[in-house]
């Protein structure tokens, strides 16, 4: 017994089931699955530029007879949902497996979505283990379900399945050897004569799926005490076999489609019938549809966030432990930019300008946090750019603030790509800041096309972005030092003061790839307590809630020195 | 056996990640089971992070629920009074005594909680000076472990499987450091 996460148990079922491909893109909480999948022995991986890409590469190398592992986060499944819907009409050749890592309580991530609504849309089997143990097992098993039932398979994880740590047994690794690929236009051709009868195909796996889900013994009935039955799935389960010892079970490892059978027969083996989900109505309403009455709690659960043992049993009526509340002068600690973030001083600025900045996903979401403040909107991969365009066509014939669209690098190349070229070709005039700190580093530092890093350390080339934006047909690109505070103040001036497109690159390493910090700074005796360097947001910098006078903490400085260009008093000294 | 919930706070990069590994060694150790769950992302970057680690023969859940962990291990004052909430009445808590201000302290938008230390040494928290701990015993870069030698003196698993887990997880030039700061903050709790 070895101790796991869901995500490495993951990546160990692929791979003790003969996968010899993987294919991602990072997102919390799925990332560690596909980067130990890369580490491990005879398998290739790749970082690829986005999700709906990863599934494509996934799919071909499917119909070629390898069995593919493609992981991601629910958000992904959005953008990769065009080849999904499809690949369950063309179906597979080696076994394909695909990952979706849900956030409910969003813990990292811009919403909550129930990917189980993919499985039920898009008619792709979804498997739910509730453990470590689980999610090896389910993935090992997925890639043959797979090719018995010609479709990819899902798997479906949530933050405390894939991030959770719990003892697992390891296996073998089964010795997978490529199938035959043969030309097959009726199955992999899908224009309208040919998708017409694979659609039939599909809705005639549906009845094999439904037979075979009665009697797999990944759903099963744990047997309990009392009288009241509860149907869950995925880690859920574990909340509610904790807060309700007594309540029998059904446990279900798949989660579409549903054994409809077997959840009458268990409804009748019990007096009250509940369903227990986190921020869905997915398996409720599927469960209602079998013809059972499902009961409500005598407080409702709620709607969205997660749930754990304490809501389930508060939902129940039963009496609570006692706890003391935390006082109300506990101050927050949100996250912050790191000491030395080449993202700060352009957040700054776009501050001072009082620039509309329409932000992405990355580190530098946290430029809306105060003290810095500088982001308008922030919704997916990508949208920067696209809503800069959208707000310049509104605002067109009024006066207004400038637009700013601020994206990072492999964001960019993730979403921002087409997003830009849109722009370009409908002559938008605004500005884009690609925040170029040659990584994705929200995720933990994987590689991306613009710093030529993959997941393998494999031979690449790193694209030049400048040369990029400049073939898409942006005019003005400039590159800029984030660091050098005039520089920055004067590109950003000048570029949204222009009447053409202008794409700023600032470049400037993550500081947390930086190994050696030059020396930290200080404060001298000519500080006045304007409180100007502290509005920057840097961690390291405090001021004395008295009088006022700036502090460095010489353990925290990395010695970037973006504070002291802001000192109007020089006060801020090296050494 | 009831299953025994540690919560493990503090601030990103303190080294709660590790003391966890080490906790979750001893108890595997011990011949039982452990589930440990941590949030990643965001919290990387300067934030609040906690990781659980619960244990017995049948563990369940992974999540630490208001009132109910049996152990609060706090890496920081601040961190351990947003964590009050979730002690069993019954329950410990050990605090290292470090003030990390946030943000919005740093920013002057709020204040430090006003004598943090005196309300959780009412609320019968054990303070540990962890730095100066290690600091005297040896190698400051182990206060986590004097942590760890606190938290020893309030579970039920052997003194040697501990040393064993220690050894089996830092780095091998570290190991005779690490045990003697393991040793002393086990040594400070007997002085309480």
């Amino acid at each position: 017994m070895i101790l796991l996460s869901g995500n490495e148990a993951i990546a160990q079922g692929a791979w003790e089931a003969g996968a010899t491909i993987g294919v991602a893109y990072p997102g919390t909480p799925s990332t560690e699955t596909m980067e130990q999948f890369a580490k491990k022995e005879g398998v290739y991986a790749e970082w690829c530029t986005n999700e709906k890409v990863a599934v494509e590469v996934g799919l071909g190398a499917s119909a070629a007879g390898a069995r593919v592992l493609s992981t991601m986060k629910h958000v992904g499944v959005n953008v990769a949902a065009d080849p999904l819907f499809t690949a369950a009409y063309t179906g597979v050749n080696g076994g394909y497996v695909i990952l979706a890592a849900d956030d409910p309580g969003m813990h990292s991530s811009q919403n909550e979505q129930d990917s189980h609504y993919y499985a039920a849309a898009a008619h792709i089997p979804m498997l739910d283990p509730a453990d470590s143990a689980e999610a090896l097992i389910f993935t090992k098993a997925a890639f043959e379900l797979s090719e018995r039932f010609d479709v990819p398979f899902m798997i479906r994880s949530t933050v405390r399945l894939s991030h959770t740590k719990a003892p697992v047994e390891c296996g073998e690794r089964l010795a997978y050897t490529l199938k035959p690929y043969e030309k097959d236009a009726a199955k992999w051709v899908m224009m309208p004569a040919f998708a017409k009868p694979r659609r039939k195909v599909q809705l005639k796996r549906i009845e094999s799926l439904e037979a075979w889900v009665e009697e797999c013994n990944y759903n099963r009935v744990i047997e309990g005490a009392g009288k009241i039955g509860v149907v869950c799935a995925g880690a859920c389960y574990q909340h509610v076999a904790e807060a309700l010892p007594e309540a029998s079970i059904l446990k279900l490892g798949v989660s579409w489609p549903l054994p409809k059978k077997k959840i009458v027969d268990f409804a009748q083996s019990v007096d009250e019938l509940y369903v227990i989900e986190e921020g869905s109505e997915y398996l409720t309403n599927a469960v209602k549809a079998c013809g059972v009455t499902v009961c409500a709690p005598a407080n409702a659960l709620p709607a969205d966030g997660e749930v754990s043992p304490r809501i389930i049993r508060e939902a129940f009526g039963f009496k609570l432990p006692a706890f003391e509340p935390v006082r109300t002068d506990v101050p927050a600690r949100p996250p912050a930019l790191c000491p030395g973030c080449p993202h700060r001083i352009v957040f700054k600025e776009l501050s001072r300008l009082r620039a509309i900045v329409t932000g992405d996903i990355g580190c530098y979401t946290l430029g809306a946090l105060a003290p810095l403040s500088a982001m308008d909107t922030c919704v997916d991969m990508g949208a920067s750019v696209s809503m800069a365009h959208g707000m310049e066509l509104a605002l067109a014939g009024v006066d207004h603030k400038p637009v700013v669209a601020v994206i990072g690098d492999s964001t960019f190349g993730h979403s921002g790509l087409s997003s830009l070229v849109s722009t370009v070709y409908n002559q938008g005039t605004g500005t884009v800041c690609i925040l170029d700190n040659r990584t994705t580093a929200m995720t933990g530092h994987q590689g991306n096309p613009f710093n030529g890093v993959t997941l393998q350390n494999r031979l690449s080339r790193e694209l030049d972005l400048e040369a990029v934006v400049r073939a898409l047909g942006v005019a003005d690109v400039r590159v800029i030092d984030p660091n050098d505070l005039d520089a920055v103040r004067s590109n950003l001036k000048d570029a949204t003061t222009n009447d053409e497109l202008s794409v700023l690159i600032f470049r400037s390493p993550c500081i947390l790839l930086e190994k050696v910090h030059a020396e930290p700074f200080r404060v001298d005796a000519s500080c006045t307590g304007c409180g100007v360097c502290v509005s920057i947001g840097c961690p390291a910098i405090s001021r004395d809630e008295d009088t006022g006078i700036a502090g460095i903490d010489p353990i925290m400085c990395v010695g970037c020195g973006q504070c002291s260009q802001y000192c109007r008093f020089d006060a801020i000294v090296c050494g | 056996m009831k299953t025994t919930t540690v919560l493990l706070c503090g601030v990103g990069g303190q080294g709660t990640i590790s003391a966890a590994d080490i906790l979750a060694r001893a108890i595997m150790g011990a011949g039982m089971q452990v589930k440990i769950s941590e949030i990643h992302g965001m919290s990387q970057r300067g934030g609040a992070v906690t990781t659980v680690v619960r244990f017995g023969d049948d563990v369940k859940s992974m999540v630490s629920d208001l009132g109910c962990a049996d152990v609060v291990v706090s890496f920081e004052v601040t961190e351990a009074m947003r964590c009050v909430s979730h002690l069993a009445q019954e329950g410990s808590m050990i605090v290292n005594v470090e003030h990390i201000k946030p943000l919005p302290v740093l920013a002057g938008k709020a204040r430090m909680p006003f004598k943090g230390e005196d309300y959780l040494k009412d609320l019968g928290a054990l303070l540990v000076p962890a730095h100066d701990i290690a600091v005297s015993a040896g190698n400051p870069k182990t206060m986590n472990v004097v942590l760890i030698g606190a938290l020893s003196k309030r579970l039920d698993i052997p003194v040697e499987v501990w040393e064993e887990a220690i050894a089996g997880r830092v780095p091998p030039k570290t190991v005779e450091a690490n045990l003697a700061a393991f040793h002393a903050g086990r040594a400070y709790i007997d002085t309480l």
